[in-house]
């Protein structure tokens, strides 16, 4: 019943046209999602790549990344909105301190991972410090670095929607307007869009593990796999869980 | 040549892992590190490379001070084999195989025509260099290591637990392989295991060492066997150390002498003595009793091998007599086991 009136909405030529449209409110959800993960990327990438390579400041980093996630970001979007005077960047920043966490998760997480007697083997075959990172460490680590980016969307598409309270036009509108007017079926469209744009984004970024992780390092995750359920004696170590994509907010 | 003078490695923990090493790998020859964990024996071994450095004292490669060059390219120029191999997952058998090549800026074309060149030495087919070491069974993987090691030549070879991760039918099979390799190439190998019988197979000397860092005895196996320097070593080569030292024997000096035969597939009758079956080429092929039943025979030894063969040949067969066979495996005489002991009993005085 809901459901029909919500697709009703999604399909009413009305909200697909003007400059609050589903495709503009599409469109800009979409901005804000790809930039953050982005921007979050360009700060969580290196970092997560020195910290695993060297093994220096883990303690700090896993200590900051729980901090980072403890923030509420509701209050961390209204309070950066306040003190950068309005506008965009403040939702920009307060996405990205969102996404940094499961990023850098996802890379230290990925470095730290490759087998110590294949580091062992790069070193002893007298490769540097820098090439031991790009063509052993990084190619070895891309599985779980794809992870947390895609952990890094999912997470920001969901709370992208919070941008709406301060005026901004993203799949967050129809959500408080249906909220504000009790009109369940624009509440119930956006909340479709928003998980259909999630599905899509991680569809992409799953595409892109396809495309980029080495086909070796995708077969032996598969022989990992089977071997470790075949039987327990396999211990695999992952210093630093993964978050699943939540729903903060 | 590898020296190690006076080398002791300290961590920061503070436990002493290498305690005053001072010892000499010969060039062209085999050195096996052995040892309970705790000995230094890794640790020694690491140090050649400078993936650790000493806390004090000096190791010289072909007389040059390895602290003296830098890290990468000391390593590039010594091949370094692992426990499980640690081949990279991400590249093909045969880019493995090239990584030290195209380190040293070789063009891509000819290290992989390198790689597949060592694949074939090690006798892997060329086909495997296609395929990624995940889809390789454990001894696969660790002959790709050893290739790998060998790639750019290095006149020395660092071979850390190599094969301590296969099962014994495969370890005595790259056993094997090294050995014939070794003799092919001729490269300083020095080679940590904790498996004694492993270090008196393949070592041309073994370096014994014994908790906290300290080197028990360094000798020839068999000097090892037949004269350990104290309780520990003698313990450490463990039981049957006098039956196995046999295998250092050579059995020249035992004299086989002639046999009955009957061929096989004749019909056989009762006799007083045994006679041995021999097929249409002399080889023999079992016994047959004096009640004229058929029994299989014991092992066989070729004639100059050790004669702990012949000793096992004489005590395994029905009849008490030992097979001696040529290098073709033709019956070439019988031996006893009495003339075998005598045999040993004479050299001792």
């Amino acid at each position: 019943m809901i459901f029909a009136e919500a697709f009703a909405w999604l399909v009413d030529p009305a909200n697909w046209s003007g400059g609050k449209s589903i495709p503009v409110r599409v469109g800009v959800h979409l901005l804000f999602c790809v930039g953050a993960v982005l921007g979050a990327a360009l700060v969580a990438v290196p970092l997560g790549l020195f910290v695993g390579h060297t093994g220096r400041g883990s303690v700090v980093l896993v200590g900051g990344s729980n901090a980072l996630r403890a923030l509420p970001t509701l209050g961390l979007v209204t309070f950066l909105y306040l003190i950068t005077g309005g506008g965009t960047v403040g939702v920009l920043i307060a996405l990205i301190v969102l996404a940094v966490p499961p990023i850098l998760a996802g890379t230290y997480a990925g470095i730290q991972d490759v087998d110590r007697g294949v580091v062992d083997a790069a070193r002893g075959m007298g490769m540097t410090g820098t090439q031991r990172l790009w063509r052993v460490e990084v190619p070895n680590a891309l599985p779980l670095l794809i992870g947390g980016l895609r952990n890094a969307m999912l997470q920001v598409v969901a709370t992208a929607s919070v941008a709406a309270y301060v005026g901004i036009e993203t799949l967050g509108r129809p959500l408080l307007d249906g909220v504000r007017v009790l009109d369940y079926a624009q509440f119930v469209g956006g909340a479709i869009l928003i998980a259909l744009l999630a599905v899509a984004l991680d569809a992409v970024l799953a595409g892109v593990g396809r495309l980029v992780v080495p086909a070796g390092v995708r077969l032996s995750a598969r022989a990992g796999r089977t071997r470790s359920s075949r039987m327990q004696s396999r211990r695999r170590k992952s210093p630093v869980p993964v978050e699943s994509g939540g729903s903060p907010a | 040549m590898i020296e190690f003078r006076d080398v002791t490695k300290r961590f920061d923990d503070g436990t002493t892992a290498v305690n005053g090493l001072d010892l000499v790998v010969e060039a062209g020859t085999i050195t096996v590190f052995v040892g309970p964990s705790g000995c230094g024996k890794t640790t020694s071994l690491r140090m050649v490379n400078r993936m650790l450095d000493p806390t004090s004292g000096t190791i010289l490669v072909d007389g040059k001070d390895v602290l003296g060059v830098d890290p990468p390219t000391l390593r590039r120029g010594i091949g370094y084999v692992i426990q499980q191999a640690g081949l990279f997952p991400h590249r093909t058998v045969l880019d493995n195989v090239a990584t030290v090549p195209l380190l040293t800026g070789w063009t891509r074309r000819k290290a992989r025509a390198r790689a597949a060149e060592l694949l074939e030495l090690v006798g892997l087919p060329a086909e495997l260099g296609r395929r990624y070491p995940v889809q390789l069974s454990g001894g696969q993987q660790q002959r790709v290591g050893v290739a790998r090691a060998l790639a750019a030549d290095p006149p020395v070879l660092l071979m850390d637990e190599p094969f301590s991760a296969v099962d014994p039918v495969v370890r005595e099979g790259l056993q094997d392989e090294l050995l014939r390799l070794q003799a092919e190439l001729d490269k300083t190998i020095v080679f940590v295991t904790h498996d004694i019988d492993e270090a008196i197979r393949i070592g041309d000397k073994v370096a014994v060492m014994r908790t906290g860092g300290f080197l028990a005895q360094y000798a020839p196996p068999a000097v090892l066997l037949t004269r350990p320097a104290d309780d520990f070593v003698a313990n450490f080569v463990g039981k049957d150390r006098g039956y196995r030292s046999l295998s250092f024997v050579d059995s020249s000096g035992v004299e086989v002498a002639e046999v009955a035969t009957v061929a096989d597939g004749s019909a056989f009758e009762s006799s007083p003595d045994w006679r041995l079956v021999v097929d249409a080429d002399k080889r023999p092929q079992g016994w047959v009793a004096p009640d004229a039943s058929v029994v299989p025979g014991g092992s066989l030894y070729e004639v100059g091998a050790s004669i702990r063969g012949a000793l096992d040949s004489a005590l395994s067969s029905p009849s008490g007599l030992g097979v001696a066979v040529d290098a073709e495996g033709r019956l070439a005489g019988v031996v006893t086991a009495r003339q075998v002991l005598d045999v040993i009993e004479s050299r001792r005085g």
